[in-house]
């Protein structure tokens, strides 16, 4: 099962011509920069831009094709406004409730969303005195509760704060757990696709330019992404054990292990750390007489140059696919050729969920 | 106090303003609602129409529709063709008439109050299911509450204070086409100052309420449309 998308659209100073598929489960996120066309694809997808030409296929569904267009308000989805576009004159709860009341089939409860969304306080409160952070929590619990077989979002988190945003990303994370509704979302912020999605489509000036799991994007040297000053790379880690001297936490990971400065973390829990490129370094013995904690032994992939001093290097430890940044010199010293064995040298990690 | 001609006279402005008022809102929520949404280049054309009886003298706009609803005029010999009578010193042709001239006080308004609604709460409404005839119903009224409210006092009572018009095409015929603003200024004439007094009076009276009821209602409203 997937979802099939062929659009092409004119506009004055912007024209969208896509044609790729993703599979219609997991996370999978819109990326590219402002103006690239990643709000218009979604509104194709939603139904809201009528004008647009191609074809459209959910799962075994065709919802546009030639001399088919089924209208917004006859597809199965869920769509979370950039601005939440909450209806001013009802309360949270008749936000709520004008979806419950036009769905047929209900797959989630009023009680369930509101849980879920953790805005169950909010119920009676008017739309106008929500902060952002709660008005995009209702926004998301409405659509939710058209019981949606795929869910839309545009920039969920654009409008908020880090605390907001902090607080609104686990309730995404459990909603794809327990409904298991496929997400398609759209985002310009690399942090935030590193931490949530598993799919990516990178969109730029109406046009993709790659499409994959999100671990294999961000590390492909070929795309912009690597090429950015806050490249990173992603690696899916369990929670092994604590050390109780030393105040951290041991991650294990198919190609090594990874010392955390944490504590409160569970053991067996599942979490994804972020390597940023320019954090890596490569050394051919790993040596004890370093401050680096975090060395995992790789193979290099590929290597291409990033500018005149410096090149990027894509590595891969078991499965895990890391990237650095080194100058050009230590590469020519270094003799950094795809296929050489080398140690990663690990500076620090970030946690991200 | 009040004679049997002015009773007929009240009872003929309400009963033209109520349906002029009914008519004007079938008419004119359409025609704003596609103002306030078209981006057709000609839409300043329709808008100036809409707008003219604004700034006409209202004998202009009655002399025209005079013409238009006599025997040898467009709707006139309609009417004739279709086994009816001309137009002109009829009730019809008083509804005719004050359609006309009180269609800006009804279609700006609303296509105020619906330019005002972002169009962003109707495709929320689309992708929560909602057809664009329950998002009508259940987003645009709601919403566009305070423009309807104003839309409908004004029509109603642009069209009891209307003279001009009504003096052109209604010929002042008591009990059939005379209407209050023209019966005050018949007692006038004949100095009959007592029943103008009351006439005046209660029309000024009614205005004014009517007014604070608009102002009061749609400040209560206000809040809800930020």
């Amino acid at each position: 099962m997937s979802v099939e998308v062929k659009f092409q659209l004119e506009r004055r100073n912007f024209s969208l011509d896509v044609q790729i598929a993703f599979p219609d489960s997991g996370i999978t996120a819109l990326f590219g920069p402002s103006g690239g066309g990643k709000t218009t694809l979604l509104r194709c997808i939603a139904g809201l831009e009528p004008s647009v030409r191609g074809c459209l296929q959910v799962g075994k569904t065709v919802w546009q094709d030639e001399g088919i267009f089924v209208p917004p308000h006859k597809r199965p989805i869920g769509y979370v406004f950039q601005g939440a576009a909450l209806f001013p004159h009802l309360s949270v709860r008749g936000n709520l409730e004008f979806a419950l009341k036009r769905v047929s089939t209900e797959r989630i409860s009023f009680d369930e969303a509101s849980a879920l969304t953790g805005i169950c306080h909010l119920l009676e409160r008017r739309t106008t005195n929500l902060s952002g952070g709660e008005r995009q929590r209702v926004a998301l619990a409405r659509a939710l509760l058209t019981s949606p077989e795929f869910l839309l979002m545009d920039e969920p988190f654009a409008a908020l704060d880090r605390e907001s945003k902090a607080h609104l990303m686990p309730y995404i994370e459990q909603l794809h757990e327990t409904l298991s509704i496929p997400i398609l979302y759209v985002s310009h912020s690399i942090e935030e696709v590193a931490h949530l999605a598993e799919q990516m489509v990178l969109l730029y000036d109406g046009r993709v330019q790659g499409s994959g799991p999100t671990s294999e994007m961000l590390t492909s040297l070929s795309l912009p992404l690597a090429r950015a000053d806050n490249a990173v790379s992603i690696v899916e880690a369990t929670v092994l054990e604590h050390d109780k001297n030393y105040h951290l936490t041991c991650l294990r990971f198919d190609g090594g292990e990874i010392l955390l400065p944490r504590e409160d973390l569970s053991v067996g829990q599942t979490v994804r750390v972020a390597i940023h490129a320019r954090d890596v370094s490569l050394v051919w013995q790993p040596s004890k007489q370093t401050s680096i904690l975090n060395v995992i032994s790789v193979v290099v992939k590929e290597v291409s140059a990033l500018n005149q001093a410096q090149v990027l290097v894509r590595l891969i430890a078991a499965d895990t696919l890391l990237l650095a940044r080194i100058t050009q010199k230590s590469a020519a010293v270094l003799e950094v050729v795809p296929g050489r064995r080398m140690y990663a040298q690990v500076k620090s990690v970030s946690l991200i969920f | 106090m009040l004679h049997e001609a002015d009773i007929s006279a009240l009872w003929i402005t309400l009963k033209l303003a109520s349906i002029t008022t009914v008519i004007l809102l079938l008419v004119g929520t359409p025609l704003a609602w596609w103002l306030a949404r078209t981006h057709w280049r000609g839409k300043p054309l329709v808008e100036a129409v809409v707008a003219l009886p604004l700034v006409l003298p209202p004998t202009v706009l009655g002399f025209y529709l005079l013409i238009a609803l006599g025997p040898y005029g467009p709707v006139g010999s309609l009417s004739i063709a279709l086994g009816g009578r001309p137009l002109a010193f009829t009730f019809t042709g008083l509804v005719i008439g004050s359609v006309f001239y009180s269609l800006p006080f009804v279609v700006q308004p609303l296509q105020g109050a619906f330019t005002a609604i972002s169009k962003q709460l109707l495709e929320a409404a689309a992708t929560l299911r909602a057809s664009p005839l329950d998002t009508f119903f259940s987003i645009i009224i709601p919403l566009a509450r305070p423009g309807f409210l104003t839309a409908i006092v004004l029509g109603f009572a642009h069209t009891v204070g209307e003279f001009g018009v009504v003096l052109m095409i209604g010929g002042n015929i008591p009990g059939r086409t005379q209407v209050l603003s023209i019966a005050i200024y018949d007692h006038v004439e004949n100095l009959e100052y007592v029943q103008a007094h009351w006439l005046a009076g209660g029309l000024l009276l009614l205005s004014f309420l009517m007014l604070v009821a608009v102002y009061t209602f749609n400040r209560r409203f206000a809040v809800v449309n930020l």
